[in-house]
Order: structure tokens, then C-alpha cells, then sequence
């Protein structure tokens, strides 16, 4: 039994660590600190930091540009990126999309489509659920009938993350609806400024606009933007959701935003005392404390099984549970440190230039959005029901 | 990193697993837990033979092991078969006090299974608190007399000697109290196994230590003793766990396995995900025993909050699963479930260390 990194590991961690800091610039990590929206350019801005680094890729093996890191590195880079406050890098197209060219996609695909994911040339964004197929994704109703050199595409995706700044979207279509829901899906490379595609802004229940809906009429798609083969995408789309995933607990985000908790909470005071000393909520932080430094072991364990070329078992769904139930707690405990305050609805006051009156302490004045806005987590990437289900199969085996 | 255990861990959890699966049968436990001296020496000292108090301690103390690691792979194998023997009680947790005290004779006779030590720290109305001494010892040098009452002391019964904790005006200190000294009421506990209340009226004692250090031994004590209750009811979860699915698997109702029922499965899949949870905090207090200061003692608290919170989980959850049966007597689950339960009441439960944490967190 050893807890630790190995000194190389380490040398990485530090390598990481002091790059971002002399790389990522402060205005971008100020707004992730206060949960402060980033605009597009923001996101790509970064993206090109760390594309010229090479580290854009940094999941990707070394036969295709990546950096070739293991899985531990993979995950430490992922922690150091997060704890620093470090925009997220956007899955769609070098987590999902990139994977699956890579195994599944021609040779003109992968040579194509992959250096343009990097470069900013293509926002990438996923097609997969629909309003009658949210945990149900197989029973998916999006028409491509092949049409000579063409699909003919018909139908609605929704919950499209970010679909409104997209290039490209990969979308999963029917194509066939004999046999089993599962077996006449195919996967779908489509422009988005093909003629009939229409993008309708959700607005979500924090105020956001994160989330879309992308309506397809008549979308003439070229037959070889088809990945892989016809009816066959359901099995593209699976290897995808259970290709490597070393950060769904999302450890190092959770222990920024306690850091930030108990910080507030020493600062926060009710009778000339800080929060912090309030035995109440001192035992629910304590609580969530704990929970996250088991939860850091059992995601080491993880990982370590995954550097021996284990197979990710049920562990995936547990740490998706555990990391997001941990999230949410801390945003919940976050808005009811923040009292009254919590209230006001002041996302401007994260803007430079705003004058107006700043209610709650400085980078807490989108608290109680971050906290609906966080609802999702539990809901999205298969929801934490579906992800129980998943751990009795594997385990009980009914 | 590496979550491996060394070969020669994994060698001494097959040897005592192996023993205990040929010669450890659960009705003979239950049985002998019922009545004095609550336990069955010709297992204890069997065991000892095998090395099992031998791993707990380390080469200079005579033993072979000693480290966090050691602690937890015994514990963990001896929770699996709901093993009742003084292993804690008599030599983990007095077994280390006496060898910094220099009573090298008492360590190697505990080592061979051949003496038993019992610590008699808590008083009641301390609820946990160790630091809660009433007891006092009055004299010097090395001849004290001790005044006061302690409560569950477990196996005090024919036990070699007390350790004793008690108030001097240097502060706590912890002496050796002869058995023929002290008097003993003895009660059956809950899990099965003994325990006595225990007074002492002007009983000799000689001092063990430095005289106002019995705080600090008491402490690490208590750490041996989390991590030790800790991979014990890790090992008791996964047999509750292994129970509990195939149980899943061949109960039908409706006509159908219940274990298809998704109300159970999901029931079942938050428990078999807090099990790793406590997996993860029982290797967290291992690695902690090499640790020092707050951090360690942080830990230990976080690890004894974890495993009383996902103890009773497990208990609760295993036993209305298995409905009627996980209620009898007769049944395997029950005796597994009363133990998890009641290692919460042990050296401080979830509540008491919980708030231990937010104290440490304060002082980091």
C-alpha cells in the first residue's frame, strides 16, 4: 500500500501546477472562481494556451498528437487545472467526439476533423438526447434517410450544451427501425450551417443559457461524414460514454469550492461569530469534508486499477454519485452560508465596470444560481437512478 | 501509488482466513459470547500461534509487524467471521502501553497469547471522553493507591492485570492494577462477549510511564483501537455485503428474484457504494498511523465518523432487505449487524467524533 504519487508523478504535479500559474490568465480564473459566465472567447483564448503547450490533447495517445500521458497524469493535470480555477476544457470534441474517430472514424475523418477540434476551427457540440429520449437515449427518434450521396435529417435534439457557439454537432440518428431501438442508431457528423438546422436558446431556472435546442428540417448531410458503419452507432455512442473518465468525481473542483466554503464561513458572522462555529452547520461542512477525503481515496483506487489496464467496473457510477451528491452539497451549504444576501440577483456585480450595490461578499453574488444551476448534475450524463442501476447489474448481476 | 497489500500481508489474510473458515463456526461464537469468559481461549491462543498478535506489533516489541497496515489486514480477516476474541481488547490496545513502560516480560507473555491485559479508561458519565477521569491516585514514586469506577471494561474477567487510568496533581496518568485488587460486576454485552463494571477502593498501583502522560497514551491507544473497530466492521460489510446479494439473488417474491426490484436496487447500489467509501477511510487511517500530530488524529476521527454513519447503513439496509429472516436469531445477518453496531459505541461514535473533527479542524 502506498497513498502516494511517485516522486516522477510529483515532478509532473509541480511542472503542471507552475505552468498554469504563469499561464492562465487571471481574468478567466477570476470569473471560474466566482462562477461568473466565460464568453466564447474566453474559452478559446484558453484553448490556445494550451494547445501551443501541446497540452490541449492531453488525453489523446501520441499517435495522434496527444501528450500520451497514463491515467494518473491525465488526472493529475485534470486536478491542478481544476483547483486553480482553470476553464474547464470542453468535452464535446476532444473527450467524446476524438476518441471515437480515432476507433471508429476513416483515415480522411481522423486527418480532417481531429487538428481542427484543436485549433479552434470546429466548436464541437453533442446531438444525443431528445425530448422523448433523455435516460431512454435508444429510443431516440432523429430521421437520416439516405438519399443518394446524402441523409436527409429530420428531427429535434435538445439539451445541447453551448450548441449556440457550435461548428459542428455529432449527432446520433435513426437510420433503421427494424429490430432492437439499439440496433438502427447511426452517428452523424453534420455542419451547422447547413440550411434547415435552427438553434432555440433554453434558458435555465438560474437565468443561463448554457443548454439548446436544435431543430432539423430537411439537413442534407453527406453520406461520408457517416463515422463508422450505418446502425451502428449505438455502439460508437457507448464506447464513448465509457471511455476512460478519470475526473467524473471532480475532486479537485469540490476541494476548491470547500476552500471557498470555509473561508466564507470564518468570515461570515451572526452575533460577532463566525458561521464556522456554528455547531450546526460546522458538523454539515465537517460532514462534507469527510465524505470528499474518503471519496478522494476511493478515486485513487480508481485510477490506480485504471494505470494497470483495469476496465472501469461499477466504480464510474459510484464516483459519479458520490461527486456529484458532494457538489451539490457544498453549493447548497455555499447560498445558506451567504444568509439573506443570497437573495439578491446581482450576476452584473462580476463584471468589471458595474457600480450598482454589491450584496453578497465579493464573489459569492451568483451563489444561489450556481446552486440551481447545479441541480443538473445529478440529472445529466446518465442520472444518478440510472447510475444505481448500472452498480446492482454489475454487481448483483439480475 | 499502489492499493495492493505486500505479499506477506495477503499470506497472514489467507492463514487466518483460512483457520477461521475450518475451525470458527458462528454457533460456537454466539455461543460462547454468552457466558464467561465470553470468548473461546483455546481459539485465542490458537490464533496467537499463528502470528495474528505477532503482526500487531513491531520487531522491537517482539512481534513482526505493527504498522497501520498489519492492524488492518488482521482486523479486516477477523471481522469477516465475526471473530470474538479479546485480540483488541487484551493485547492491541494494553500490549504497546506496557512495552513504552518497559514491562517487556508482560509484552512477549501477550504475544504468545499467553497474558491478557485489560484498560480500564472509561468512567461513567463520560460519554467517550477519556480526558473525563474522576479515579484518582494518590502517592509517589512508585507506590499509588487508586479510588474510583469504570465502566465496560471488556474482558476484565481473568485478565493478568488492569491499566488504569487516574488523576494525579501532575494530571492523568496510567498505572498497573493487580486483578485480585480491583472489584468486578460482569454482564454479557450486546454482541456477545463480557464486559464488567469495575471499582476501585484504595487498590495499588504502580505507575506506567511518566506520571501525567496518560492522556497521550490514552490517545494513541485510541487510535489502535479506531483503526482496529474500523477494518473489523470493514470486514463485517463485506459479509453482510456477499449475504445481502446472494440473498438478492435467490429470494423470489411475485415470482421473480427480489433483487430485480428496482426499490431495492437502488437501495442496494448506496450501499455497496459506501461500502468502498469505508474501504477508503479504513487504508486513509492505516496510512495514518505513520503520520503524527493533527493530521493523524484528524483522520482518525473522519474514519470512526465514517464507519459508525456507514455502519448503521449497512446494518439497517442489510436487514430490511432480507425482511422477516434478517430478524431471527437463527439467521447469520442479525449477530453481524448487532456487532457493526455496536463497534459505534466503541471509542466514541459517529456524534462524538464527528465533532472531535470540527474541534482538530480548528486548532489546523
Amino acid at each position: 500500500m502506498d497513498l502516494n504519487f511517485t516522486q516522477e508523478e510529483l515532478a509532473f504535479r509541480d511542472e503542471v501546477r507552475s505552468w498554469i500559474r504563469e499561464n492562465l490568465p487571471e481574468d478567466i480564473a477570476t470569473k471560474v472562481r466566482h462562477d461568473a459566465p466565460l464568453s466564447k472567447d474566453d474559452m478559446l483564448k484558453w484553448q490556445l494556451i494550451l494547445h501551443d503547450k501541446g497540452w490541449l490533447t492531453y488525453s489523446w495517445p501520441a499517435e495522434f498528437g496527444g501528450t500520451g500521458w497514463g491515467p494518473v497524469k491525465q488526472f493529475i493535470f485534470e486536478e491542478e487545472m481544476a483547483y486553480a480555477c482553470a476553464p474547464r476544457i470542453l468535452p464535446f470534441g476532444l473527450r467524446m467526439l476524438g476518441p471515437v474517430l480515432m476507433k471508429f472514424g476513416s483515415k480522411e475523418q481522423q486527418d480532417y476533423y481531429l487538428p481542427r477540434m484543436c485549433d479552434g476551427t470546429h466548436w464541437w457540440c453533442q446531438g444525443y438526447s431528445e425530448p422523448g429520449a433523455g435516460s431512454d437515449l435508444a429510443s431516440l427518434k432523429t430521421a437520416a434517410v439516405r438519399d443518394g450521396d446524402h441523409y436527409i435529417v429530420n428531427g429535434q435534439k435538445t439539451w445541447t450544451t453551448l450548441g449556440q457557439h457550435a461548428d459542428m454537432i455529432f449527432c446520433l440518428v435513426r437510420t433503421s427501425t427494424e429490430g432492437k431501438p439499439q440496433e438502427g442508431i447511426s452517428f452523424l457528423l453534420i455542419d451547422m450551417k447547413t440550411p434547415g438546422i435552427e438553434v432555440r436558446p433554453i434558458q435555465t431556472i438560474d437565468g443561463g443559457r448554457e443548454v439548446n435546442e436544435v431543430w432539423f428540417t430537411d439537413v442534407k448531410v453527406p453520406v461520408e461524414n457517416l463515422v463508422g458503419e450505418e446502425n451502428r452507432g449505438w455502439t460508437y455512442a457507448k464506447y464513448l460514454l465509457t471511455h476512460e473518465r478519470t475526473n467524473i468525481a471532480g475532486v479537485g473542483k469540490s476541494n476548491q469550492e470547500l476552500d471557498r466554503l470555509k473561508e466564507l464561513a470564518a468570515s461570515q458572522k451572526r452575533g460577532g461569530k463566525p458561521l464556522s462555529e456554528d455547531p450546526y452547520f460546522a458538523a454539515r461542512m465537517a460532514k462534507v469534508e469527510i465524505d470528499l477525503m474518503n471519496m478522494e481515496i476511493t478515486n485513487l483506487r480508481v485510477l490506480a486499477q485504471a494505470e494497470a489496464g483495469g476496465a472501469p467496473g461499477p466504480e464510474s457510477s459510484m464516483l459519479k454519485i458520490l461527486g456529484t451528491e458532494i457538489e451539490q452539497e457544498l453549493t447548497d451549504l455555499t447560498r445558506r452560508a451567504l444568509g439573506s444576501s443570497a437573495r439578491a440577483l446581482t450576476p452584473e456585480a462580476n463584471e468589471t465596470g458595474y457600480n450598482g450595490p454589491h450584496v453578497a461578499p465579493e464573489g459569492f453574488n451568483n451563489a444561489s444560481a450556481v446552486y440551481f444551476n447545479h441541480r443538473k448534475t445529478t440529472i445529466y450524463g446518465g442520472s444518478n437512478e440510472i447510475q444505481k442501476n448500472i452498480i446492482t447489474k454489475m454487481i448483483v448481476g439480475l | 501509488m499502489d492499493f495492493t497489500h505486500t505479499e506477506t500481508r495477503r499470506m497472514l489474510a489467507d492463514t487466518i482466513d483460512r483457520y477461521l473458515r475450518d475451525k470458527y463456526p458462528l454457533a460456537a461464537r454466539v455461543e460462547a459470547g454468552n457466558a464467561e469468559p465470553g470468548y473461546q481461549p483455546a481459539h485465542y491462543e490458537g490464533m496467537a500461534e499463528l502470528g495474528v498478535i505477532a503482526a500487531l506489533f513491531p520487531e522491537d516489541q517482539g512481534g513482526f509487524g505493527g504498522e497501520g497496515f498489519d492492524i488492518a489486514v488482521v482486523f479486516e480477516e477477523l471481522g469477516k467471521r465475526l471473530v470474538n476474541e479479546p485480540v483488541m481488547d487484551s493485547a492491541l490496545i494494553p500490549g504497546p502501553i506496557l512495552a513504552a513502560a518497559g514491562q517487556s516480560d508482560a509484552v512477549e507473555n501477550i504475544i504468545a497469547g499467553a497474558a491478557r491485559y485489560a484498560l480500564a479508561a472509561e468512567e461513567p458519565q463520560a460519554l467517550y471522553d477519556l480526558d473525563h477521569v474522576e479515579t484518582t491516585a494518590e502517592g509517589a514514586g512508585d507506590s499509588f493507591t487508586l479510588t474510583g469506577t469504570k465502566t465496560v471494561v471488556k474482558y476484565a474477567g481473568g485478565c493478568d492485570g488492569f491499566i488504569v487510568s487516574a488523576r494525579t496533581d501532575k494530571g492523568i496518568a496510567l498505572f498497573l492494577v493487580a486483578p485480585g485488587d480491583v472489584a468486578l460486576r460482569s454482564y454479557t454485552t450486546v454482541e456477545g462477549g463480557r464486559a464488567s463494571e469495575i471499582t476501585l477502593d484504595g487498590a495499588p498501583g504502580t505507575l506506567l510511564g511518566e506520571d501525567g502522560a496518560g492522556a497521550a497514551m490514552l490517545q494513541d491507544a485510541a487510535d489502535r483501537a479506531i483503526l482496529a473497530l474500523s477494518a473489523e466492521a470493514l470486514g463485517i460489510m463485506q459479509t453482510i455485503r456477499e449475504m445481502t446479494i446472494e440473498y438478492l439473488r435467490t429470494r423470489k417474491q411475485f415470482g421473480v428474484p427480489i433483487g430485480k426490484f428496482q426499490a431495492l436496487q437502488h437501495r442496494t447500489a448506496e450501499m455497496l457504494l459506501e461500502i468502498e467509501q469505508a474501504r477508503s477511510a479504513v487504508i486513509n487511517a492505516s496510512n495514518a498511523m505513520g503520520l503524527s500530530g493533527a493530521e493523524r488524529a484528524r483522520i482518525m476521527a473522519a474514519t470512526k465518523y465514517s464507519i459508525g454513519r456507514i455502519g448503521r447503513l449497512v446494518a439497517e439496509e442489510s436487514i430490511q432487505m432480507h425482511g422477516g429472516i434478517g430478524m431471527t436469531w437463527e439467521y447469520d445477518l442479525g449477530h453481524y449487524a448487532k456487532r457493526l453496531i455496536m463497534i459505534d459505541h466503541e471509542w466514541g461514535d459517529q456524534d462524538f467524533h464527528l465533532a472531535r473533527f470540527v474541534e482538530l479542524g480548528k486548532a489546523a
